[in-house]
């Protein structure tokens, strides 16, 4: 995650010395997402650098002791990230679903069942992220939004392999026309074979 | 609480014959939720009316409370019904001429308990779910949220020990969903058992334990609770 927005995005509150940004920034993200601390003065010294902050202690100082503000640079840099949508056009290649894939081709191998195991799997991590959500009550909010986030992720995981599961199912009952040659095919480097 | 000792469903016969459970055993504790996660026609909601005694198994058993729904008369069934078991079902089942009290303290009515104190208990339900204004409305003058809640606090009214839902945040947004699942847990923190089949993995995720159904079978079932601590102390 952005680190470096995340703390020009605390700073766009008014100016904070580092000591009190690194522990808004604790704070801000639930927890959800630990970091090394040493990861905060470094992304602030480099922010300083590039002229997004800048701060007005003496430079023989800590960053925890500095006191840092954003730059008319840094607010419009700010902005423009939080309307710039994540690279999700190219998915990275997914081993879940290349397990599948091959899970097909290996004789003997209940297809459904490897889908059962990544199922449970995922429904498991899914009860332990619920479990953190319902302790909260609902109170904090970033810790709130953080765990659904996490948990429409892993969701939409099971949703495939519900729908793998069907498409399975009826491909057993009703087998697909041949694959066409020019249709993507697996590649060499998953170890299949035809 | 609630025990299913090998408990099979046939419907129809012959060409016609269609197995929606087989061999399913099942225990829920008192304070516990489980859900029963699997798509559709895989036998779940079958599993729910068996439990709830609306329906009854072809064999095995089904125990309630440690009582044997088997040896027991209609009568009986119908006051364990009355009195021990809540159901809350997709499109709510609220009736439409009675008041969102009326509604909940329905049940305790029809068990003799007296109009006014029964009416006291439907309130106070009510209220805990945050709807004591709502108390006078009719159900068309409700949102889809707060039925549900009222359905809810229907099936927790009065000394219930089983709860028994069907994909019990149904057609509700997400935060509607969660209020419905954080009020099936309040009840089972005050110790009823609770069984919930759904589809949605988000919904089962709120369970002490998910068991998956395939076929009118268990398949599989999601392991004891390690802590949360396992998420929130990685660093990444």
């Amino acid at each position: 995650m952005s680190v470096r927005h995340a703390l020009l995005g605390l700073l766009s509150e008014g100016p904070k010395y580092g000591l009190r940004l690194r522990e808004e920034f604790e704070a801000g993200t639930g927890e959800v997402w630990p970091l090394n601390i040493g990861q905060v003065y470094t992304t602030l010294q480099r922010l300083e650098r590039d002229g997004l902050i800048e701060s007005d202690g003496d430079d023989e100082r800590d960053s925890p002791q500095k006191r840092f503000k954003i730059t008319a640079e840094g607010a419009d840099e700010l902005a423009a990230w939080l309307r710039t949508p994540p690279d999700m056009s190219s998915p990275p290649r997914d081993e879940l679903v290349i397990k599948v894939l091959v899970a097909l081709r290996v004789p003997g191998t209940d297809v459904r069942e490897v889908i059962q195991a990544h199922r449970r799997y995922l429904v498991e991590l899914m009860q332990q992220w619920t479990r953190i959500k319902d302790a909260d009550g609902g109170r904090d909010l970033a810790l709130g939004l953080a765990v659904d986030a996490e948990l429409f992720r892993l969701d939409a995981v099971v949703r495939w392999l519900d729908a793998a599961d069907g498409r399975i199912s009826r491909a057993e009952v009703e087998p697909p026309a041949a694959a066409r040659d020019d249709l993507p095919r697996l590649k060499h480097k998953t170890g299949v074979t035809r | 609480m609630l025990e299913l000792r090998q408990v099979s469903k046939v419907y129809g016969r012959g060409a016609a014959e269609v197995n929606a459970l087989r061999d399913v055993s099942l225990e829920v504790d008192a304070g516990s939720m489980v859900a029963v996660m699997g798509p559709s026609g895989s036998g779940k909601s079958t599993l729910l009316t068996i439990a709830g005694s609306l329906e009854e198994p072809t064999s095995g058993q089904v125990l309630v409370a440690g009582q044997d729904l088997a040896g027991m008369s209609r009568n009986d069934k119908a006051r364990l019904r009355r009195q021990s078991i809540g159901y809350v079902f997709q499109d709510f089942n609220l009736l439409p001429g009675l008041t969102a009290a009326e509604n909940v303290a329905l049940p305790l009515e029809l068990d003799g308990i007296t109009a006014r104190r029964a009416r006291e208990a439907g309130l106070s339900a009510l209220d805990a779910l945050g709807l004591a204004d709502r108390a006078s409305s009719y159900p068309d003058q409700l949102s889809g949220g707060e039925r549900q809640r009222v359905a809810i606090a229907r099936a927790v009214v009065g000394e219930r020990h089983l709860l028994l839902a069907d994909e019990p945040s149904g057609a509700l947004d997400s935060a509607n969903g969660e209020a419905v699942l954080r009020m099936i847990r309040a009840a089972c923190k005050q110790g009823v058992a609770a069984v919930v089949v759904t589809h949605d993995a988000q919904l089962a995720s709120w369970a002490d334990r998910v068991v998956f159904i395939r076929d009118g079978r268990i398949v599989d079932q999601t392991a004891p609770a390690p802590g949360p601590e396992s998420l929130l102390g990685q660093e990444r």
